[in-house]
């Protein structure tokens, strides 16, 4: 049976049917919860999706982490279950205290849309399971608050702890340490800012956004092996 | 409006003639009151009726089999096959985004989505073609990242990628930048829904945001009249509204999920003239009419007066019929996307709209229906071709001196726009193929409610050229649409339906209505040679600044389909080592190009021959190659002419080129309509040149791809370097890397 992979939907996310196309495309499916639920239901991973959850209002996230299914996606967390954010999503798991840190506004403060390459620091997480470390991936960004900071005592542990999981090789936001990614000290709760689900096609210029969810349906115990 | 001077007339001060009154109180059989009055002043603002325009627009071209929906609706709407139907329209945000950049672009575009989802389509892709004043002055440069910031913190926020568009500087728009946005929206076939209130006892449910004082009359002050000074200016601002993208985003949840479920009889957006409009259309399309209860309206502040309520342009609401016994569904789906659902009133039979302080109080207006809506005086106005027209033919700027460096001039002209769609997501949905940057857009098509993917793609362009316009509005128009047709074609498109924003300006002056008239003929030329008709569109009068009107600008749209959409097309690159292939005939006369424009040349002349058929025919040959996979890149030929198309194609890809056989500057910078350049593989051109032949079409060898430098044999050699340094800063070094907004 395929993968039951809950996503995230809060008024004002806009990314949650690509996320759940670019699962079907690995085989897994993809299924919508809305933020006023309070149970995942029975799923094998959690992706909090892109978009501008309570119109980011406050700023990103900070409405969000109130939603009633945040409680249930914590849990989930804590028991190990894997947790993907994407660029919002990733800003709701900072401000719902998932993954330490915050996304301030993009240095030269313009939103940006693009493609960027992200070099694997890590194959020690929910997404990179499946990846080596030194991989470049082509993976699209979307963002004004993609600036991640976080205080020195944070980044030393991060990366003594190698939870850095991919950072820029051109850094487009000022970004510190050209953090794209991180997860948490279990390295099953992963916060990306890029777009994995927009590299998923030729069509669309990239498919280096497969490994990702190939690599969260590992850590989610799913046997990828008729994928390949 | 409130405050008029009461020296004035209230008719005038609210934009309306005193023949206009004279038809009102005819119409009516006596005085009409204030609130009346304010209701017909927006009613039948130029804006709202197209008053002086809509005796030309009915010269369009509008039926084919394909089409579902023509003009006259909220959105054109074509069949796209395998039971999906698109539908499409463009607007225009010309003067508030002159007043306040950011808000006045911004509810451009949530204007625009609101007219695709109230046909039950979702919004899947905008454009958003701009036309700003030249960047060395100071206000130009504001307006421009104040436009920017609006479509970008707006359009992103609501979850609609902006896919492409135009920028274009030049002073005519200094004063009046040209904010124009097309939406693009898909729905399954079955459920193309149209603003009609039908059946008297339905309620009229009014959804989304409070109605405030913002935007009171926006349509009849701000956009149906001209700008004089700074100061009056400063004076219309409260006439802009402000926007809430996120309450336009649960909005169109709310509305895509009630149509869904077939819970509404009609719906209908709210813009420019507000309740008053979406009232007095749905009732009069339905053939009823409609009682609306004041109080009942969720108000900003209060005190409001009841023309307030009825003319407010407050943004993020819509309009929904729905029978008695459906509103607790209804209610419930506003209620889970957070957004505020009214009953402010319910479908009569009395064919008239009838506004009351409350469920049965009192009656503070009655007039028909149709009356505001259909029966908006039409002018013919006068127009005159400009007295100095045979002088001005007679110049032309191939008498102009060569230039003694073409390759100055051609750094001049280059341009990279990624500075502007940087800041707009153009990817969401996974559709986009080709994104902003190319000469059209493509996006996948999956069928909108199974998400299967139905292995074609749509296409978009928008296009304008003022300069073409200046010299001959006719023409002009006509090779426009041209452009359009070949855009789509080097992206491998065949064009299915077209929309145009025709931006003018001052009506009053014989000379712009002539303008109009005559654009309105070469778009319809152009349509009825190339096979395909007009579904709808916009008129943007009144565009002035101190007295002097902009170039006449109609901007095109056009919807094309790529019939299999297995690869990306070829871009507009060039490859190392192709072979360049210059396609379709030319005519080498430089009068209303872009080069003449540098030299002060502009409106005179006359603009190169167009013949129709021949451009028809070249751009199916190259919509043929590049579908076949022949081409490894290809371009069209417009504005800057070869040199600038051969240009563009090398600095996006960084390869150089060497050509020849490209002799005087006119052949380099001449802008003959009809025309592309492809780079082809050695081993693949006899197989193009043999196509382009059996298709009788004209075509020159030009030259090879390759190498870091540009050059024109005899005429110009210039550095890879320099050049794409040239074009990538001009916006960054001019507009800054930051926005101060949004």
């Amino acid at each position: 049976m395929a993968a039951d992979i809950a996503v995230i939907r809060f008024p004002g996310t806009n990314c949650e049917f690509d996320v759940v196309e670019a699962l079907g495309s690995v085989g897994a499916t993809g299924r919508v919860v809305f933020h006023d639920e309070t149970s995942l239901g029975v799923a094998d991973a959690v992706v909090v999706a892109g978009g501008f959850a309570h119109g980011d209002y406050l700023r990103p996230g900070a409405i969000a982490r109130f939603s009633p299914i945040m409680d249930a996606v914590r849990s989930f967390a804590e028991q190990g279950g894997p947790v993907l954010g994407i660029c919002n999503g990733f800003q709701v798991l900072t401000e719902a205290h998932l993954l330490p840190g915050a996304l301030q506004k993009n240095a030269g403060l313009k939103f940006r849309c693009g493609e960027a390459t992200l070099r694997v620091e890590t194959a020690r997480s929910a997404i990179t399971n499946r990846a080596t470390v030194g991989d470049l991936l082509r993976i699209p960004i979307n963002h004004f608050e993609g600036n991640y900071t976080c205080d020195d005592d944070t980044l030393a542990e991060l990366r003594a702890d190698d939870r850095i999981v991919v950072r820029y090789v051109d850094n487009p936001n000022g970004s510190v340490d050209d953090i794209a990614g991180i997860c948490n000290a279990g390295r099953n709760v992963v916060g990306l800012m890029p777009h994995p689900e927009r590299a998923m096609h030729e069509l669309l210029g990239s498919t280096d956004g497969r490994v990702m969810f190939e690599s969260l349906l590992s850590a989610a115990g799913v046997d990828l092996s008729p994928i390949g | 409006m409130a405050d008029a001077p009461t020296d004035e007339p209230t008719h005038r001060a609210l934009g309306l003639t005193d023949d206009e009154y004279g038809m009102i109180r005819d119409r009516l059989g006596r005085e009409p009151n204030h609130l009346e009055l304010a209701m017909y002043s927006v009613m039948w603002s130029e804006h709202c009726s197209y008053k002086s325009s809509r005796i030309h627009l009915r010269r369009f071209p509008t039926e084919a089999p394909w089409v579902l929906v023509g003009p006259g609706e909220g959105a054109g709407v074509v069949d796209v096959g395998d039971g999906i139907a698109a539908a499409i329209r463009i607007e225009s945000h010309n003067h508030p985004s002159a007043i306040e950049p950011y808000q006045g672009a911004a509810t451009g575009v949530g204007g625009i989505l609101r007219d695709i989802f109230s046909m039950g389509a979702r919004p899947i892709a905008v454009m958003d073609p701009l036309r700003l004043g030249p960047l060395d002055d100071a206000r130009s440069r504001w307006i421009a990242e104040g436009v920017v910031a609006g479509i970008s913190g707006y359009g992103n926020s609501v979850g609609v990628p902006t896919v492409g568009g135009e920028t274009v500087f030049d002073e005519c728009y200094a004063d009046n930048p040209l904010v124009n946005v097309l939406c693009l929206g898909i729905m399954p076939s079955e459920r193309l829904v149209l603003g009609r209130a039908e059946g008297p006892g339905n309620l009229a449910v009014l959804l989304g945001s409070t109605t405030g004082r913002d935007g009171i009359g926006g349509v009849s002050v701000l956009a149906s009249a001209g700008f004089s000074d700074d100061e009056a200016d400063a004076q219309k601002r409260p006439s802009v509204q402000v926007g809430d993208p996120y309450e336009e985003k649960r909005l169109i949840e709310a509305c895509l999920e009630l149509l869904e479920r077939n819970l509404a009889v009609g719906v209908q957006d709210l813009g420019g003239a507000g309740i008053t409009c979406a009232t007095a259309e749905t009732a009069a399309k339905g053939g009823s009419g409609m009682d609306v209860w004041v109080d009942t309206v969720p108000q900003r502040e209060p005190n409001m007066e009841p023309f307030e309520v009825m003319t407010s342009e407050s943004q993020e609401r819509m309009l929904a019929i729905v029978e008695p016994a459906q509103l607790d569904a209804v209610l419930e789906i506003a209620e889970r996307w957070e957004i505020r659902a009214n009953v402010i009133g319910r479908v009569n039979d009395s064919g008239c709209l009838r506004v009351f302080d409350r469920e049965g109080g009192d009656l503070l207006g009655d007039v028909p229906a149709v009356s505001l809506e259909d029966e908006a005086p039409l002018y013919d106005r006068p127009r005159e071709e400009p007295a100095d027209l045979a002088e001005r033919r007679a110049d032309s700027a191939d008498a102009l001196a060569a230039p003694d460096d073409p390759g100055a001039d051609l750094l001049e002209l280059l341009c990279d726009t990624s500075w502007v769609w940087s800041q707009y997501d153009h990817m969401l949905f996974l559709n986009t193929v080709e994104g902003p940057g190319g000469d059209a857009a493509v996006l996948r098509l999956k069928h909108p409610t199974t998400g299967e993917d139905t292995g074609r793609g749509l296409a978009l362009t928008t296009d304008g050229n003022h300069l073409w316009g200046a010299v001959d509005p006719r023409r002009g128009a006509a090779m426009t649409v041209a452009e359009s047709v070949m855009n789509l074609a080097v992206v491998g498109a065949r064009p299915l339906a077209l929309v145009n924003c025709l931006n003018f300006g001052n009506p009053e002056h014989p000379e712009v209505m002539w303008q109009l008239s005559e654009s309105v003929d070469g778009i319809t030329e152009a349509l009825a040679a190339f096979g395909f008709p007009c579904i709808g569109g916009n008129v943007s009068l009144y565009n002035e600044s101190r007295g002097r009107d902009i170039d006449p600008t109609p901007v095109i749209g056009v919807l094309g389909v790529v019939d299999q959409l297995t690869t990306p097309p070829p871009g507009t690159r060039l490859v190392e080592g192709g072979r360049l292939v210059l396609v379709g005939g030319a005519d080498p006369a430089l009068s209303g190009s872009a080069w003449a424009a540098s030299r002060g040349h502009r409106g005179r002349g006359e603009l190169p021959s167009f013949d129709p058929a021949a451009v028809a025919a070249a751009a199916e040959a190259v919509r043929e190659l590049v579908a076949a996979g022949l081409v490894l890149g290809a371009h069209d030929v417009a504005r800057g002419g070869v040199a600038l198309t051969l240009a563009e194609m090398s600095v996006r890809s960084g390869v150089g080129f060497t050509a020849a056989r490209l002799a005087g500057h006119a052949n380099l910078f001449g802008e003959s309509s009809g025309r592309a350049v492809l780079c082809v593989d050695p081993d693949q051109l006899r197989v193009v040149l043999d196509v382009l032949d059996a298709r009788g079409v004209p075509h020159q060898r030009i030259g090879v791809a390759g190498g870091d430098r540009l050059v024109v044999k005899d005429q110009f050699d210039l550095a890879l370097d320099h050049a794409t340094a040239v074009w990538r800063d001009r916006l960054p070094d001019t507009l800054g890397t930051g926005t101060t907004q949004g």
